[in-house]
C-alpha cells in the first residue's frame, strides 16, 4: 500500500485536495487567513485569476461551473460576507460552487486568524433558506478529505458547498495522510452547447418561486442522510455530552480524555457537517445524557443550530462554553468541570 | 433564426429590437450554438426566453464576472453579457472596469435608457444633468457618465468600444458584428446602445424619438 503520509500545513493539504479533486480554476482575492490557499494553488501551477474583489471571484466561479468547469474560491471574514452575494445565486440556481472559508474574528475586520463566528454566515448567509452543504474539519487530514468530499458533493447534489475552516488549522503544520482512495465525481456543463436552454433566476409569480424553493428543500432533505457526518467520541456511557466542531472539536476530544482520567463520564458529539446537521445521530445521544455542553469560539452560533435541530421532546438541559474569537484549548474545557 | 417567445418588454421599449439584432448577428456568423447570453437583473432579465440561444438570468449587477467565468471555462463560446446602464456603470462598474482592463474576451451590451427602468425610473449614472427622476425630483445634478469613453483609457489594443442607438438597426448590427468578431479575436468588446423607455420617460409617439435624439447629442454615436 502506498504511503501518503507527509508533513504539510493546512493550506498545503487544501491545495493538494483541490488538485486531487480535479479542480481546474481558482478565482481569488487575497485575504488572511486564506491567502496561502490562493498562492499555494498558483505555486503548484493551477490556472487562476486574481479578481478585483470577492464578488467578482464568486460570480466568475458561478460562470465557470455553469460551463462545466470545477472552479472554486477561498476567502475569509469580510470576504466571506461579500461571497454571500455569489453563494446566494449559487443556492438559487443550484450551482456546484465550492468555497474554502478560513474563519477569522468578527464583526467587521475583527481579527485576522481565528474564530468560529462564520458558522451562521456559511450555513444561512444570503437571502435564501440555507440550502448549502457545510463541512467543518478538525484536523489537517480532514481538511484534505473534506475538501475532496466538498467537490464531490457539490457536483453530485448541486448545492453550494463550503469547507469551513479557520486560520489556526490552515496555518498549522503536521503529519497527515492523504486519503487517495476517494474517487472523483466528474463535472459536466449545466448549459450544453446548442441546447437553447432558457434558465431563470428571477420569477414573475410568487407561486413559481415558492415551487422552486420547496423543490430544492425537498431534494436537500432527500440527500441529507447521504451527506451528514458526525463523530461520536466516548459517548456510550457518557453522562455529560460536549458538542463542538472544527478544531474546538479536537480540543474537546482531549478534554474528554483528561476528564475521564478523573472518572468523569464525559463524551463528545462532533458535527462534521454543520449543514445539514446530523440530528438523528445527535438526538440518540442527547436524549440519554444528563447534560449537554456546547463549546465554541463564538457567542452561540453552533448552539443555535443544535437547539434548532434537536428533537423538541428532548428536555436535556444545555449549558454553554463560549469564547467569541478566542482559541479554546482542552484546559479551558476541563476548567469548566472543576 | 427566429424569436422564441413573445416579448415581455413594455410597448415601445428598445430591448426587443436590440435582442433581435443580436440574434441576427449571431445567426449571420453561424455562432448561435456557441453563443451564451447572460442577463443582468433589471429590464434585461425579461429577455430570458426570447432568443433561440442558450440564455440565463444572473444576479443584481453581476452579469459581467459571471460571463467572464463562463468564457474562461469554455473558450470556444461566444459569451455575451446584457446589462442596463445601472448594472453596468453603477453596481457592476468595478467588475466591468476590471474585465475591460484585463481584456476579457467577452461582449458586453449595455442598454442605456438613462434611468433605472425596472424599478420605476430612478436616477442612473447616465441620467442627464437636470433630468427629473423619482430619486432626484428637482433634477439630477451629476454630469453624464460616459462608460465607453472612460473604458477607452484603460483597454488594451484590439478591444472594441462603441455606442449605437435603438432607432438605428443597421448601426446596431454593424457594432455587434464587430463586437462578436473582437471576441473571436480574443479581446474585450462593449457596445452601449441608447434605448427607448417611454414608460419612465413618460413620453408617447414622436416625443419618445425626440428624447432619444436628444440623448444622441449627449452620448456620441459611433466607435469610441
Amino acid at each position: 500500500m502506498q504511503n501518503n503520509k507527509k508533513l504539510a500545513t493546512g493550506h498545503e493539504a487544501v491545495v493538494e485536495a483541490c488538485f486531487d479533486a480535479g479542480a481546474k480554476m481558482m478565482y481569488g482575492y487575497p485575504i488572511t487567513p486564506t491567502t496561502e490557499v490562493f498562492t499555494g494553488w498558483i505555486k503548484k501551477g493551477g490556472d487562476y485569476l486574481q479578481t478585483e474583489d470577492e464578488i467578482a471571484a464568486g460570480f466568475a466561479v458561478c460562470g465557470g461551473v455553469i460551463a462545466g468547469q470545477k472552479a472554486f474560491t477561498a476567502t475569509a471574514g469580510p470576504g466571506h460576507v461579500l461571497m454571500q452575494d455569489a453563494l446566494s445565486m449559487a443556492e438559487g440556481m443550484r450551482l456546484p460552487f465550492v468555497a474554502i472559508i478560513g474563519q477569522r474574528g468578527g464583526p467587521s475586520s475583527g481579527t485576522v486568524i481565528y474564530s468560529q463566528q462564520e458558522v451562521t454566515l456559511a450555513c444561512f448567509g444570503g437571502n435564501g433558506e440555507g440550502l448549502r452543504l457545510v463541512y467543518s474539519p478538525a484536523t489537517i487530514e480532514e481538511l484534505y478529505s473534506l475538501t475532496r468530499t466538498a467537490f464531490n458533493s457539490a457536483w453530485k447534489y448541486q448545492y453550494p458547498t463550503i469547507v469551513l475552516s479557520d486560520g489556526y488549522l490552515l496555518k498549522s503544520r503536521g503529519v497527515f495522510e492523504a486519503d487517495k482512495t476517494i474517487e472523483n465525481v466528474e463535472s459536466y456543463p449545466l448549459v450544453k452547447e446548442g441546447q437553447q436552454k432558457h434558465w431563470r433566476n428571477i420569477f414573475t409569480f410568487e407561486e413559481e418561486l415558492n415551487e422552486e424553493v420547496v423543490r430544492n428543500k425537498k431534494d436537500w432533505e432527500s440527500i441529507k442522510n447521504e451527506v451528514v457526518r458526525s463523530e461520536n467520541y466516548q459517548t456510550e456511557d457518557a453522562e455529560i455530552l460536549l458538542v463542538a466542531h472544527g478544531i474546538v472539536g479536537g480540543a474537546a476530544k482531549d478534554a474528554v480524555n483528561e476528564l475521564r482520567k478523573n472518572g468523569q463520564k464525559v463524551g463528545l458529539f462532533r458535527p462534521i457537517t454543520l449543514r445539514p446537521f446530523a440530528n438523528e445521530a445527535f438526538d440518540k445521544i442527547a436524549m440519554r445524557v444528563k447534560k449537554i455542553v456546547i463549546v465554541e469560539s463564538s457567542l452561540g452560533q453552533l448552539a443555535q443550530i443544535v437547539r434548532a435541530e434537536m428533537a423538541p421532546e428532548i428536555s436535556t438541559p444545555i449549558d454553554y462554553i463560549q469564547y467569541p474569537g478566542l482559541g479554546i484549548e482542552a484546559e479551558k474545557i476541563v476548567e469548566y468541570f472543576k | 433564426m427566429q424569436q422564441e417567445n413573445a416579448a415581455k418588454f413594455c410597448a415601445g421599449c428598445g430591448y426587443s429590437v436590440i435582442l433581435m439584432i443580436l440574434n441576427q448577428v449571431l445567426a449571420a456568423q453561424n455562432v448561435q450554438d456557441k453563443a451564451v447570453m447572460g442577463l443582468d437583473i433589471g429590464c434585461s432579465l425579461l429577455g430570458w426566453n426570447y432568443l433561440p440561444i442558450n440564455t440565463f438570468q444572473t444576479h443584481h449587477g453581476r452579469v459581467v464576472p459571471t460571463m467572464l467565468g463562463y468564457k474562461r471555462a469554455k473558450k470556444d463560446s461566444i459569451s455575451v453579457a446584457v446589462v442596463g446602464d445601472g448594472g453596468a456603470y453603477a453596481i457592476g462598474w468595478q467588475s466591468l472596469f476590471y474585465a475591460a482592463r484585463r481584456d476579457e474576451p467577452i461582449t458586453v451590451i449595455v442598454v442605456n435608457n438613462s434611468v433605472y427602468a425596472m424599478t420605476g425610473g430612478q436616477t442612473a449614472p447616465t441620467t442627464v444633468c437636470g433630468q427629473k427622476t423619482d430619486t432626484h425630483p428637482a433634477g439630477s445634478r451629476e454630469e453624464s457618465f460616459y462608460g465607453p469613453e472612460i473604458l477607452k483609457t484603460i483597454v488594451k489594443p484590439g478591444a472594441y468600444l462603441a455606442r449605437s442607438a435603438a432607432n438605428d438597426p443597421k448601426g446596431i448590427f454593424a457594432a455587434l458584428e464587430k463586437a462578436v468578431q473582437t471576441q473571436k479575436a480574443g479581446h474585450f468588446s462593449l457596445v452601449e446602445i441608447l434605448s427607448f423607455c417611454p414608460t419612465n420617460w413618460r413620453t408617447t409617439g414622436k416625443a419618445t424619438f425626440d428624447y432619444l435624439e436628444n440623448l444622441k447629442k449627449i452620448y456620441k454615436i459611433g466607435e469610441v
